[in-house]
């Protein structure tokens, strides 16, 4: 869509509006207003969020789909329209098919499990990107060293692209079983192009799972135009509560994976000797499910919506634009990524500074951002870095914010000289 | 003249960017000198600690290698020149006395027998502030101690 298109689509979008809809920004750290550049870590939530976990505690709230009672009727109301709010936000073609967990990384272990080890067949292999948090590694590895099946590496561009060539290359013996990829890498920023991935997945053969953790807080996600068969991502990113991560699947998929957990909830019916597997979804969700959270989560999605997921992403992009631009002025700093197709994260290294050095020199100055290996230990060692700063942006990040960075960023270096 | 970082200053004190800047000896002793490498996984620091010991058990010689963050190579060199002349048991005492001083930025035993050389190490207190860069601060001491008990290996705790 074009800059006009948009800004006609999206008159509305003002970020100071937005920022007041979130109490925490009002804080101050260090005696300085906060300068919050970690969303991509966890995202500040609006206060329709707070409200409607603060509303469902203090009105309407039981345990779900138990209780004969009006309370738990209701709450139980309440947490499946979330369900119906999650399908619609990813355009899952049913509400079965949207499996509620604790977060992204139980997600995707669930499909390590219930998948990879009850479905898949164990002369079939997984690739994974080099460009993978750890939550899309260790439960294929868990897998691999459980079942011997083969993990597969997909190696990346010096631009931090997927290596389109070495990509088709890894899945022509057609031994693959499943793509597990990232959507959205939470260090290089880069966003795959999943239904060409999704594609050549399908003509080898292989089944797709996407880690949306990122790409599903800064763009819209389609399932089906993309042609998924998993999508996993978490709530806490999307200004929704932590405690709450959501697993979308083929419903065709769902029906044959075994559980994953075991108890109340799950079964149909029961005996010492035996047990029947309820429906899906249900069949996923072992015990008492993050009530709160799902209720939490639909009033985020709710309020993503009011914003328009657009309008972020557009906002996001202009905004990643003026960071690269600003921070890679700065002598002797190093960015990590620099794709065609990317969402608002900047990572970057300064040359004569470790990187908890700058983190701690910015937080100093008031400015919350990440440092260390981001949870994709593996995909430093490709970038030769120990560690590396991250700066990442929302709906409520401005530019003044980047500007702060910069300025700050331009004082460590002088510090450090 | 006014400090224009005098707000990054009272962390990163002059002494702390000198060391991890220019860190003293910074090198490898060869044998029989014993040696224990200390891992930060956290944070991708590493050192590797190597101590001469003279008869009596006295600290002849200490030195380091290793890559990390100004605050923990900075708190290795200064390290390697404070136990320096000191009995094994001396530097296990200073190491536990520099823990305290950095883990709650004070200093109970400043007034005591190691009084010069805490003092010298007192830069580093601020890492206090930071429960999440205190290992970064204790990982060479912490590789001193496996070196000095003969372990080849330290882990941060
Ligand atoms: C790309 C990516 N995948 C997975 C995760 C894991 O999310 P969670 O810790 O909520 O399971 C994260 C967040 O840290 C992420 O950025």
């Amino acid at each position: 869509m074009s800059q006009a298109a948009i800004a006609m689509v999206h008159p509305g979008f003002d970020v100071f509006a937005i920022r007041r809809e979130f109490p925490i920004l009002a804080e101050s750290v260090r005696g300085k207003p906060l300068i919050y550049l970690d969303s991509a870590a966890s995202a500040q939530k609006p206060r329709a969020v707070i409200e409607a976990m603060v509303q469902a505690m203090e009105h309407q709230y039981a345990n779900v789909h138990r209780g004969l009672h009006w309370m738990s009727e209701r709450t139980t109301e309440a947490f499946e329209t979330a369900r119906d709010a999650v399908a619609r936000f990813l355009n899952a073609p049913s509400r079965e098919e949207i499996v509620f967990t604790k977060n992204a990384t139980e997600a995707i272990n669930l499909v390590a499990h219930a998948y990879g080890r009850g479905v898949m067949d164990p002369a079939k292999a997984v690739l994974i990107s080099a460009m993978e948090h750890h939550a899309n590694i260790i439960p294929w590895q868990m897998l691999r060293d459980e079942r011997g099946i083969e993990l597969r590496v997909c190696p990346i561009t010096a631009e931090g692209e997927l290596d389109w060539a070495g990509f088709e290359r890894l899945l022509a013996d057609g031994r693959v079983g499943l793509v597990a990829i990232t959507h959205m890498s939470n260090v290089l920023g880069t966003v795959t192009p999943a239904e060409r991935i999704a594609r050549a997945a399908h003509d080898a053969g292989a089944l797709v799972l996407f880690d949306g953790s990122q790409a599903a807080v800064h763009r819209r996600v389609d399932v089906q135009a993309i042609g998924a068969d998993f999508y996993v991502f978490t709530g806490h990113k999307l200004y929704g509560p932590t405690g709450i991560g959501v697993l979308w699947a083929r419903a065709e998929l769902l029906e044959r994976m075994p559980p994953f957990l075991g108890g109340g909830d799950m079964i149909s019916s029961v005996s010492f000797e035996k047990a029947e597997w309820a429906r899906i979804p249900h069949k996923f969700e072992a015990g008492t499910p993050p009530i709160l959270e799902g209720i939490g989560l639909a009033a985020a999605i709710a309020w993503v919506e009011r914003v328009g997921l657009e309008a972020i992403e557009e906002h996001e992009r202009a905004l990643t634009d003026f960071a690269l631009a600003r921070l890679s002025a700065i002598e002797g700093v190093r960015i990590f990524g620099r794709a065609q197709d990317r969402g608002g994260v900047v990572t970057f290294a300064l040359d004569r500074a470790h990187a908890h050095d700058v983190a701690t020199l910015l937080d100093r100055q008031g400015i919350a951002v990440r440092a260390g290996h981001h949870c994709a230990e593996p995909l430093m060692r490709v970038l030769g870095v120990d560690s590396t700063a991250r700066a990442s942006f929302a709906a409520y990040t401005t530019r003044a914010e980047i500007d702060a960075l910069a300025e700050a960023l331009e004082r460590v270096r002088r510090f450090f000289a | 003249m006014t400090d224009a970082f005098a707000d990054l200053r009272d962390l990163y004190q002059e002494v702390i960017l000198d060391h991890g800047r220019h860190p003293r000896n910074f090198r490898r002793l060869g044998p029989p000198a014993r040696h224990a490498k200390g891992d930060n996984p956290m944070c991708g620091d590493r050192v590797e600690v190597w101590v001469r010991l003279e008869e009596g058990e006295r600290i002849a010689e200490a030195a380091f290698e290793g890559r990390g963050c100004a605050i923990s190579i900075a708190s290795a060199s200064l390290m390697t020149e404070t136990v320096r002349g000191k009995s094994a048991k001396q530097a296990r005492a200073l190491a536990d006395a520099f823990r305290t001083l950095v883990r709650t930025g004070r200093c109970p035993m400043c007034g005591g027998v190691h009084a010069e050389d805490l003092e010298r190490l007192r830069p580093l207190s601020g890492v206090a502030e930071y429960p999440s860069r205190v290992k970064c601060a204790t990982l060479a001491w912490h590789a001193l101690e496996a070196a000095l008990a003969g372990e080849a290996t330290a882990t941060s705790a």
